[in-house]
């Protein structure tokens, strides 16, 4: 940082009127929320379709794994790095739980796979109808993610790797890993007990005729289900970690000044590598999230453009790249953002390129965004 | 004074609402020196950045060599013949020595690529001048801070500057680099340029200038010839009240128990056969020149760096794989000499930087921490260290001064409750009257009964401050003294060695 009085000239215009105002809007925390609701209630007087139960409810069922993910990026943005293989550690972990649970595998698919045989056969696998099936497959999901998180945390406490370089090399490892071992298919047959974690419901509202004799099953619409359950819960536990815990206060300290916190005696590298650890456990969570609503193990759940999400929601949120500033609350605010954004955007009949044109360029404009407030916020020291 | 080159007429410039600057008026005359002195946040930087084109006056006018003088930005200041050696050094340590000078204008060969040999040959006759023996091809990397802040003179007398402004150029010079530099401001003087120069050193001060110009709370309030500003006269304008002396009145109060011990502890081209004791109450000064080892001693001692051979004994107890975090539980701390880098979290608020060495202790069980009691905590030591703020749960430590800042970094490891402090340049780049409150803390800690190492490459400082010097030099011990037989001199040659004869 510079000296305290050199400013950037562009800081002098300011003073304009109505620029107090601006500024208070701008550096508001909430700035998102606030953008968020304004863009929602345009939005809806254009497409009328987004207020629909039916929209909301689907649109809420994109929120709770995208969340889940977001929250372990928030983690580790906020110590200053990044983790670009979340993604593939959900396709991965998707894979690792749905080859023990799943009850029947074609062997014209996955024959070629290198557990087909011994951990994959016909009759499914290694735990294929049994009772512990579930809870194992959760268990091997979860470990997946762990195992992934603490390999990319161990290199970069230990050796100092750069975040981006270290997970770009696990990114390219495990999705090329998930794929290989599934042969680019899809382990379908999971457990009815498992596929309900993803579509499960506990409140849900009818909108249809009252009149009429019989409930169609898709005029139910859910609300509150398991997805959102499990993600709130874990964004609700994420939440008091970072804000009311010595860990908490050590992972802002490592993204603020890492020499600095070593020198007052925090565990630097042990508060790396935990965090890369929640991460992937949270990747993992999502990929249960995501495995049951489309009731198998899939290879690039978190593949393409699912990156973009992660990154971009966590960021348009608020948590700045630069480290050490971010809050659980920011990202939630940010995955709603994005979710109503690619929401918008569908009903604008835009195609899948369109579409990642028009998020990049609102993640650069959340990019800028960080730089003008910290603009501004230097400014205010005088 | 005629021949005035620069002359500032009414400037004043205020942010957000508060004034920095307020009418002042001055003149910089051909061949002279300006001394321009005044605590942090009087206003000197402000002014120079508007000398410099990085700010526009709010009102006022300048004139530079009878036309008017508004510069539109830096480039323009530079293009009128300004100069401006910041405090900060401005030079890419990955580019050589040649690059670095002729970064903006880069000598051109045929199809407008670089002509390598005439920027070398044009570098070598400047380096020439400057008296600076190094190849134009060598990376500033490879250069001392001080031969740093050479190059950047260079690079101001490639520009051909009419005025060249120095802002605080000897902080970390050694005291030979400090004379060279002084020699070519006396041929800048020579040739006719005017040298404006900043700086809190007022030795300094006293012995370059031709003027002086004493800043406080953004108001000129003397100027005039060096001979009618003595350093007392200086101080007290600067403070605008009367000080006695830099240094508080100390009562050594070193008791018998040794803290901490060191027993040739070596590290194979860094520190060799360092001996020493530490006492309780004892402040124990450690003197040398740039790159003597004292730095590099504090980070062995609080486990950052390790060693190859000796013993390191803390409490009588013999350690011998010692950890930062080991260190800090056995009741070090370290205050080390660049706070902004490796002592605080600049954009976080002084609250939490205050708790950030007490972090275990103040998490209940489960590691759960409650806010309004790390608040609370850290208010108590804010207050007791007189720290000047607004709300400490909310303001980031980055608006704080120099001193303030110092102070919580210093607040942080009270927090702690330690029993050694390593204290590395504990008053660098901070004011007068903040070093004064500063060393009124450091005599409190060791009447308290705490072992101080104060490192220091002021000899003054170390002298007023400590029970004993030891002076470091090549990574050793050059020599110990104790307070009755303290002798500039003799610690000067020690710190220098033998062979060379230092006035």
């Amino acid at each position: 940082m510079t000296n305290s009085v050199s400013f950037p000239p562009g800081i002098a215009r300011f003073s304009l009127p109505g620029a107090q105002w601006t500024r208070r809007v701008l550096l508001s925390e909430y700035f998102v929320l606030y953008l968020t609701i304004a863009y929602f209630a345009v939005a809806a007087f254009f497409f009328p379709a987004l207020i629909e139960p039916r929209n909301i409810s689907n649109q809420l069922s994109n929120v709770w794994p995208l969340l889940a993910v977001a929250i372990g990026q928030t983690f580790v943005i906020i110590i200053a790095g990044i983790d670009l293989s979340l993604g593939a550690t959900m396709g991965l972990a998707s894979v690792a739980g749905a080859v023990v649970m799943t009850s029947a595998a074609d062997k014209l698919l996955l024959g070629g796979s290198p557990l087909w045989g011994w951990a994959l056969t016909e009759q499914g696998g290694l735990l294929a109808n049994h009772p512990w099936a579930v809870a194992v497959g959760i268990v091997a999901i979860l470990l997946a993610g762990v195992m992934v998180g603490l390999l990319n945390g161990v290199f970069i406490a230990r050796f100092k790797l750069p975040s981006f370089m270290m997970t770009l090399v696990t990114l390219m490892l495990f999705s090329s890993a998930a794929i290989w071992i599934t042969q680019s298919q899809n382990i379908v047959n999971l457990p009815d007990s498992f596929n309900r974690l993803g579509s499960g419901d506990l409140v849900s509202v009818y909108f249809g005729d009252k009149l009429t004799p019989e409930i169609k099953r898709r005029e139910i619409l859910p609300f509150v289900t398991y997805p959102m359950v499990i993600s709130l819960a874990l964004a609700i536990a994420a939440h008091l970690l970072l804000s009311r815990t010595v860990f908490g206060r050590q992972v802002y300290a490592v993204g603020n000044n890492p020499k600095a916190a070593e020198i007052s005696g925090i565990p630097v590298r042990r508060t790396i590598i935990l965090v890369f650890v929640i991460a992937g456990f949270c990747a993992a969570v999502a990929a249960i999230l995501y495995s049951a609503r489309l009731e198998g193990g899939r290879p690039t759940i978190g593949a393409g453009s699912a990156l973009l999400d992660i990154i971009g929601a966590t960021v348009i949120g608020g948590t700045s790249l630069a480290g050490g500033k971010g809050k659980i609350t920011w990202t939630f605010v940010g995955v709603l953002f994005f979710v109503l954004l690619s929401n918008t955007l569908n009903y604008m009949r835009l195609s899948a390129f369109h579409i990642d044109v028009v998020k990049g360029a609102i993640i650069l404009a959340a990019a800028l965004l960080d730089v003008l407030r910290a603009r501004l916020i230097a400014g205010d020291r005088r | 004074m005629s021949g005035a080159v620069l002359s500032i007429d009414g400037i004043g410039k205020s942010f957000f609402g508060v004034t920095v600057l307020s009418d002042v008026r001055l003149e910089v005359g051909a061949g002279r020196v300006l001394g321009l002195v005044g605590q942090n946040g009087a206003g000197k930087s402000t002014l120079m950045n508007i000398i410099g084109g990085n700010l526009t006056p709010d009102t006022g006018i300048m004139t530079l060599v009878g036309a008017p003088y508004a510069p539109a930005n830096a480039r323009d200041a530079e293009h009128r013949g300004i100069a401006f050696i910041h405090q900060e050094l401005n030079l890419f340590s990955n580019l050589s020595i040649a690059e670095n000078i002729f970064i903006a204008d880069m000598p051109r060969g045929r199809g407008g690529l670089i002509d390598r040999a005439a920027l070398r040959r044009r570098t070598a006759e400047l380096l020439r001048e400057v008296d600076l023996d190094l190849p134009p091809d060598t990376p500033v990397e490879r250069l001392s801070p001080g031969e740093r802040q050479l190059v950047e003179v260079t690079k101001a007398l490639q520009l051909d500057a009419r005025i060249v402004i120095f802002d605080e150029p000897t902080t970390s010079l050694t005291p030979r680099e400090t004379s060279r530099l002084f020699a070519l401001i006396g041929r800048l003087k020579a040739a006719g340029k005017a040298v404006v120069y900043i700086s809190h050193i007022l030795g300094d001060v006293e012995a370059l200038a031709d003027d002086v110009a004493v800043l406080r709370d953004g108001k000129l309030v003397a100027s005039g010839e060096r001979e009618d500003f003595p350093a007392a006269r200086m101080i007290n304008l600067m403070l605008g009240r009367d000080i006695e002396q830099l240094y508080p009145p100390r009562i050594s109060s070193v008791r018998d128990d040794v803290l901490l011990e060191a027993r040739g502890l070596s590290l194979r081209g860094v520190v060799k056969d360092i001996s020493f004791r530490l006492r309780r109450g004892e402040i124990l000064g450690v003197f040398g020149l740039m790159g003597a080892g004292r730095t590099e001693l504090a980070r062995i001692l609080f486990g950052l760096e390790p060693f190859n051979s000796g013993q390191l004994l803390i409490g009588g107890e013999a350690i011998s794989d010692i950890t930062t975090r080991g260190a800090i539980r056995a009741g070090m701390s370290f205050i080390t000499e660049n706070r902004r880098e490796e002592g605080l979290m600049m954009n976080v608020p002084i609250a939490d930087n205050i708790a950030l060495a007490s972090l275990g202790p103040l998490g209940g069980g489960l590691g759960v921490i409650d806010d309004r009691a790390v608040v609370s905590a850290a208010a108590e030591f804010a207050a007791a260290l007189h720290i000047k703020s607004g709300p400490i749960d909310t303001q980031p430590v980055r608006s704080l001064s120099g001193g303030n800042q110092q102070k919580v970094v210093i607040a942080k490891w009270l927090m702690a409750k330690p029993g050694i402090f390593l204290l590395d340049e504990p008053t660098r780049g901070i004011d007068v009257a903040a070093k004064f409150e500063i060393y009124s803390i450091i005599h409190d800690l060791a009447a308290a009964g705490s072992g101080v190492i104060l490192i220091s490459s002021e000899i003054e400082e170390a002298m007023a401050m400590s029970d004993r010097v030891l002076v470091m030099r090549q990574g050793e011990i050059a020599g110990e003294f104790s307070g009755d037989t303290f002798s500039k001199e003799a610690i000067l040659r020690a710190a220098f060695g033998e062979e060379e004869k230092v006035a």
